[in-house]
């Protein structure tokens, strides 16, 4: 009887608000499927175990054929968000937005302001690859002990979305064995930094979170 | 005008390779001023879309994650609830000892801790909310915690979707995500 009661609740839910795609995927109407929609991040420890890696993924559900056409949008700035003394404040930012074919970092540096708005860090490290176009290899920039992309990856994202919504919405009451993967097959845009672990925080661990911040 | 028509040339052919300059704000004066104000955020997978009603989205991805407890926590335990009723008795828990309050709370400020001494996971079976790696099953253990109960066994129908890895191989090395379909 606790699948009845959950449906009954699930049903009540599913009234006011379909689920919108897991996991962060077209998360709110305001920004649903544009150029500032995040749809996860990431952040694990690279194969050189001094250093980090954080990414950021964005326009999910990209398919092959519209992937050449999927661009960043130079009025989003991505911020990476660091917070390395467990305020859940930032403490560091890394900031990425693109400008003519190339994406340009700027930090890990301290922010001039914390909060809902940022300006561009320019006197910050600065650093640029070249966005890797589709059907290319990938484009890989190493400076001041730090890698960088940016450009049209595989969505690492795997889940059976579409079943997940017949549950919430009523129509099954259980997962399928095996369950289908509503994003295989799908792209997104990505952007990538591997970083020494000391230029993020010299405790046992940070708070990381992702800012899509549109220009003015 | 001749070094005009030079300059514009090579400010064009840069933009077309890797050339590995560190410094580009020397060569090419691009245009960074203005203000940029907050549209999206996220930390760990699937938080706003699991736990936040539709009319609150949009503010929740406009609250810094310092207010987001105060804000949200209240509005994600009735979620939990609605989601598992089981969870509106207090001593009830998930696989990690959380009651719906505890739970929630922890939830509710939507930063992924990311540990930088050691294994890197969201949930491996051993190690827990370490950071998120891409082949980690995020939405499986987001289920079982929220379905399972205290011994991840009630409701087994919803504590799996059964879709277990990524749809292709992940790279060894930077940039690790996997090439595009």
């Amino acid at each position: 009887m606790k699948h009845t009661k959950i449906l009954i609740g699930a049903a009540l839910i599913a009234l006011v608000c379909f689920f919108a795609i897991a996991a962060d995927h077209i998360d709110a109407p305001a920004i649903a499927g544009g150029t500032s929609d995040i749809t996860d991040i990431y952040g694990f420890q690279a194969q050189d175990t001094d250093n980090i890696v954080f990414v950021a993924n964005v326009q999910g559900l990209i398919s092959p054929a519209n992937t050449a056409q999927a661009a960043f949008d130079e009025n989003v700035l991505f911020e990476f968000n660091i917070d390395n003394n467990g305020d859940a404040v930032e403490d560091l930012v890394i900031q990425a937005i693109p400008r003519d074919g190339k994406m340009y970092f700027f930090g890990p540096t301290t922010p001039s302001q914390n909060g809902l708005n940022s300006t561009i860090l320019t006197s910050a490290t600065t650093n640029s690859v070249d966005i890797t176009t589709y059907g290319s290899g990938a484009i890989i920039e190493a400076n001041n002990g730090m890698q960088f992309f940016a450009g049209p990856r595989d969505d690492p994202f795997f889940m059976d979305f579409a079943r997940y919504g017949e549950i919430i919405g009523g129509t099954a009451t259980s997962f399928n064995n095996p369950g289908t993967d509503t994003f295989e097959g799908t792209n997104v845009l990505s952007i990538a930094v591997e970083l020494p672990k000391t230029m993020v925080g010299n405790g046992n661990s940070v708070n990381l979170w992702v800012e899509a911040k549109r220009k003015q | 005008m001749i070094a005009t028509i030079l300059s514009f040339t090579a400010y064009n052919c840069s933009n077309d390779d890797d050339s590995g300059n560190n410094d580009p704000m020397q060569q090419i004066p691009l245009d960074f001023s203005g203000t940029y104000i907050q549209e999206d955020q996220m930390g760990r997978p699937a938080i706003n879309t699991v736990f936040v009603d539709m009319a609150d989205k949009s503010m929740f991805n406009m609250t810094v994650p310092s207010d987001q407890n105060a804000a949200f926590q209240n509005k994600f335990q009735t979620k939990l609830e609605a989601l598992n009723p089981a969870h509106t008795d207090p001593m009830y828990t998930n696989a990690l000892g959380f009651n719906a309050e505890e739970f929630t709370t922890a939830l509710a400020t939507d930063v992924l801790t990311v540990s930088l001494t050691g294994t890197t996971t969201f949930f491996d079976g051993t190690n827990v909310l370490t950071g998120r790696a891409l082949g980690d099953d995020v939405i499986s253990t987001e289920l079982l915690l929220i379905f399972g109960g205290p011994a991840g066994t009630d409701n087994p129908g919803l504590t799996d979707d059964n879709v277990d890895a990524n749809d292709k191989p992940f790279l060894s090395t930077f940039p690790y995500l996997a090439s595009p379909w």
